[in-house]
């Protein structure tokens, strides 16, 4: 069958310099285009599940639950409730009279069980429909037990992942300016949007220490009821994330006047412009916190770039393909390609702003194809022209590749490797390298056919390189 | 003694033992020959189960979502249903396209036959695939009840005429793994038997990369096959859940006369002789040399092995057929099932349990339905057992316990190759024996100050 695009999709996917940039965006998935899109829920429960001294309650049939239930690599230095898949899984009958008298039973059960600091209660695709009044439960809940109950707006059907996010925020934000702030240094941060997979928080947190910088609270990863309460306290909110956070910022912005900054810890510039910025902020506090930040990066780079070189060597000229979640990181991806030495040739996202897609057209060669809310159709057509070597995506888009025979780095919020801050590059560039550089593609139908010549590897241009040992192998492993 | 949950409020649930209805669904219709899922409800569902399929069988799973929003959910999900159909048919050319419902349109009371009505009548001049439906609301059941109804829809809507006696025996096998399925007609060729599986997602879920992307993965049951289901001259269903039930099975017998046999899942010795004496009577052969030399080799194994694990004590958990099928194996060789726990709540459980571990065990064990893991911990911890046999979600507990974990069945997402762990036969339970021995011998060898080099 001939992999032709979806008439609609169309304007969703642009190629630079082929064109004026136009691109649509924010748009509804096309019914049965096999969107690689989640739901509001899923938003929301993203942001939010991190914070782990907090109960999660989803309310709802019991797949949202169960689907969600420790899916996320987002660690915790202490408690754990956030590991727990709760539920109040609801039953034909709840449907039919109402689930509210369920949501109050299991909110009781499981505050008495566990003694969290506070609550979110997840509203469900269901319970929208039927109309459960969340928010009187969850005020009556508050009240028996003195903690915060926030009811999360975060019904599946009412778009996309982006307004979850928003759900979220909004039941953040009442957490937000409800303790004291007393103590707090005037050098101080909140970290935003960020989850700390793998423990990249604490990567980030060391870094801030040694450039003498207080962090208040971590939204979300490894979260705390207590330290988002005082959130506000601190001098600057440093937002990290296409947008996850970004609601939660401008809403502290306009009620408690602090400011944000958009950082990235994803790659060498971004990781090293994002303390710049910090120490910028700072530096009329404390004037010597800009040669502090300096000699951080200067010590970490010195250590790194050597390392990295070694890596480059193999990959120079290898072709890269980014799909994620928010457009942001993939520009901190791109650069962090280029000190590889290879070029991008596919990136996208499922919930990225024209604004996004705009500035990805300006960092991206020409030939480039960005796109907005792929299918596995699209993202397999364009691995197979743009003769990707390494894919960067989440669990839905690895058999993509591998089914190709390419190369996968899982980017995503399962991994178990630190890829932020300057150690996070040089797992990054390990990762690719190991996957890059494996002996196994030299099986692939597809590698095999290219070092036989019979694949059309035109795309690739002169200055592109296969993978080295092909022609060495290929003809024992045909 | 037959206990059920020990709470006498049941209102919350943590950590399910069970996945919803439309999960199953689309396990079933991936199974068919260019078949695609498609679920009708709003797009999270649809990738929420891609997801969690893919961390399991590494493959593509793509299922379609007719991607309902707001207005959709207040005016109804028709069009949405009807478009979604049309884009499917354009980027896939499926043969069967598999309509799933979810909580969503179930509770707007979207009638999905009579959106298909149309549907067909709007487009008649389109060459159409097949549409098969089934109704999945995720508020009542489990996955395996979703998948037992696709199963059952498949036969209904698309075997609707009586042909001609093919000599075929159609197997509804239930949800095993890849690897089980191949196996099933490695037995049926053993027989010179032609077996139809119903579904058959041993390729279209772990087959070959590939040069150019295959939208749909090769492999399934062929609607050619499905059809003719009527003509089989019997039909074999695994799972002790199914006895009563409205069936794929039931159905042929009813409107066909195609004779079924509902069958234990064919896990452990004896499940298995079963399967094998039905075999041997459908064809009037004797059982086969090579399946009769599996099985010696099984017998063998378990005499060599039998001391290894004597006396240890198993919880048991997850889909009801699958934990039956381990039970009894496990009642077998000389390991203690002490508690034998699923999320589904069908009854009759227990005393299938017991029926199935008759004979073989000085005690019989606690049985819990309609459980989570919050329950069967409650239970287990007090049970202190050596080992769970069940799928990746006892990880934590096995973990927190320090007992073994012996997975099985679905989800194995913490572990490499669960959609090629054989369960069935005889060499299943072979492959089964050896490595609930080799987890008893590494734990002695970690656990001992000197480490003996032989066991």
């Amino acid at each position: 069958m001939k992999n032709e695009l979806l008439e609609e999709r169309k304007g969703q996917i642009h190629t630079v310099g082929e064109s004026p940039f136009d691109m649509a965006c924010n748009r509804e998935s096309l019914a049965g285009a096999v969107s690689q899109r989640a739901c509001v829920f899923c938003g929301s429960r993203v942001v939010l599940y991190p914070i782990a001294d907090a109960l999660h309650l989803v309310h709802g049939p019991i797949g949202c639950a169960v689907y969600t239930w420790d899916i996320r690599g987002a660690l915790s230095s202490g408690p754990e409730l956030h590991r727990l898949s709760f539920s109040t899984d609801l039953q034909e009958r709840d449907v039919i009279f109402g689930g509210e008298t369920k949501l109050e039973a299991a909110l009781v059960e499981l505050i008495e069980r566990h003694q969290p600091k506070a609550a979110f209660v997840y509203s469900t695709c269901i319970v929208g429909l039927i109309g459960d009044d969340l928010e009187a439960v969850c005020r009556k809940v508050e009240e028996r037990f003195g903690i915060p109950v926030m009811p999360v707006q975060s019904e599946g059907f009412k778009g996309s992942k982006r307004e979850g996010y928003l759900a979220a925020c909004k039941a953040m934000n009442r957490l937000v300016g409800t303790a004291d702030t007393t103590g707090i240094s005037p050098l101080s941060v909140n970290i935003f949007g960020d989850f700390n997979l793998a423990g990249e928080i604490w990567i980030i947190r060391k870094y801030l220490e040694r450039m003498g910088v207080e962090v208040v609270a971590n939204v979300t990863g490894d979260g705390r009821v207590a330290d988002v309460q005082r959130a506000h306290g601190a001098a600057l909110n440093l937002v990290q994330c296409s947008g996850a956070t970004l609601d939660l910022a401008k809403m502290m912005e306009e009620e408690h006047g602090v400011p944000h900054v958009r950082v990235s810890y994803l790659g060498i510039e971004d990781m090293a412009d994002s303390l710049y910025k910090v120490a910028e902020f700072f530096k009329d506090i404390d004037p010597d916190i800009e040669r502090r930040t300096s000699e951080l990066v200067r010590e970490e780079l010195e250590a790194l770039m050597p390392k990295l070189a070694g890596l480059r060597k193999d990959l120079e000229g290898k072709r890269a393909a980014i799909y994620v979640g928010g457009a942001f990181k993939a520009f901190s991806l791109i650069k962090a390609f280029r000190h590889l030495g290879m070029k991008v040739v596919l990136v996208g996202s499922q919930t990225g702003t024209r604004e996004d897609y705009r500035e990805l057209a300006t960092i991206t060669d020409p030939g480039t194809v960005i796109i907005d809310d792929a299918n596995p159709l699209e993202l397999s057509k364009y691995i197979k022209e743009k003769d990707v070597d390494v894919f960067v995506g989440g669990v839905k888009e690895r058999p993509i590749a591998f089914k190709l025979g390419v190369g996968f780095c899982d980017h995503n919020h399962e991994r178990k490797i630190a890829l932020e801050g300057f150690i996070g590059m040089y797992n990054f560039a390990l990762e690719i390298h190991a996957s890059a550089m494996s002996p196994v593609w030299n099986f692939m139908p597809r590698r095999r056919g290219r070092a036989e010549g019979t694949v059309d590897s035109g795309a690739r241009g002169p200055e592109g390189k296969g993978c080295p040992p092909c022609a060495a192998t290929a003809g024992g492993a045909s | 003694m037959i206990a059920t949950a020990p709470k006498t409020n049941y209102v919350s649930t943590t950590n399910a033992c069970k996945l919803c209805t439309p999960l199953g669904a689309t396990l079933a219709f991936k199974g068919v020959a260019g078949g695609v899922p498609f679920l009708h409800g709003s797009q999270g569902c649809a990738t929420y189960m891609r997801r969690y399929i893919i961390s399991h069988f590494r493959e593509p799973m793509d299922i379609a979502s007719s991607a309902l929003g707001e207005k959709n959910a207040i005016y109804g999900g028709g069009p949405n249903l009807k478009k979604g159909l049309i884009n499917v048919m354009r980027k896939y050319a499926p043969e069967v396209i598999g309509v799933a419902t979810t909580c969503l349109t179930e509770t707007i009371g979207d009638d999905v036959h009579m959106i298909l009505h149309e549907f067909r009548q709007e487009f008649g001049d389109l060459p159409l695939p097949a549409v098969v439906q089934v109704s999945t609301p995720s508020f009542s059941g489990t996955h395996m009840d979703g998948f037992h109804g696709a199963v059952l829809s498949l036969a209904e809507q698309l075997c609707v005429d009586q042909v001609e006696p093919t000599g075929r025996v159609n197997v509804m096998s239930g949800f095993v793994s890849a690897e089980d399925l191949r196996h099933m007609r490695e037995i049926g060729r053993a027989f010179d038997l032609e077996l139809t599986l119903l579904p058959d997602y041993s390729d279209t879920l772990d087959g070959p990369t590939y040069d150019e992307y295959q939208p749909i993965a090769a492999g399934g049951t062929t609607l050619e096959e499905i059809r003719s289901m009527s003509g089989a001259r019997a039909s074999l269903e695994f799972g002790t859940s199914l006895v009563g039930r409205k069936t794929a099975g039931a159905s042929l017998e009813k409107r066909f006369g195609v004779v079924n046999h509902q069958l234990p899942m064919p896990i452990g010795l004896r499940a298995t002789d079963a399967l094998m004496e039905t075999l041997s009577e459908l064809t009037g052969q004797p059982i086969p040399e090579a399946i009769a030399a599996e099985r010696g080799r099984l017998l063998d194994a378990l005499v060599d092995g039998h001391k290894y694990i004597a006396g240890q004590r198993a919880v048991v958990y997850g889909d009801e057929d699958m934990v039956l099928g381990m039970t009894s194996l496990l009642a077998e060789i000389g390991i203690r099932p002490v508690l034998v726990a699923t999320g589904a709540g069908g009854g009759g459980f227990a005393e299938a349990v017991h029926e199935t571990c008759a004979g073989l065990l000085p005690e019989m064990p606690e049985v819990m339905e309609k459980v989570d893991f919050h329950d069967i911990a409650a239970r287990a911890g007090e049970l202190k057992p050596d080992l769970l046999v069940g799928n990746s979600k006892g990880y934590r507990y096995a973990r927190d316990w320090n007992a073994d974990l012996l997975r099985v069945g679905f989800p194995i997402h913490d572990r490499f190759g669960g959609q090629r762990l054989l369960h069935l036969g005889y060499r299943g339970a072979l492959g089964l024996f050896d490595s609930l021995v080799n987890l008893a011998i590494e734990r002695k060898q970690n656990t001992s100050d000197i480490g003996y080099g032989y066991i």
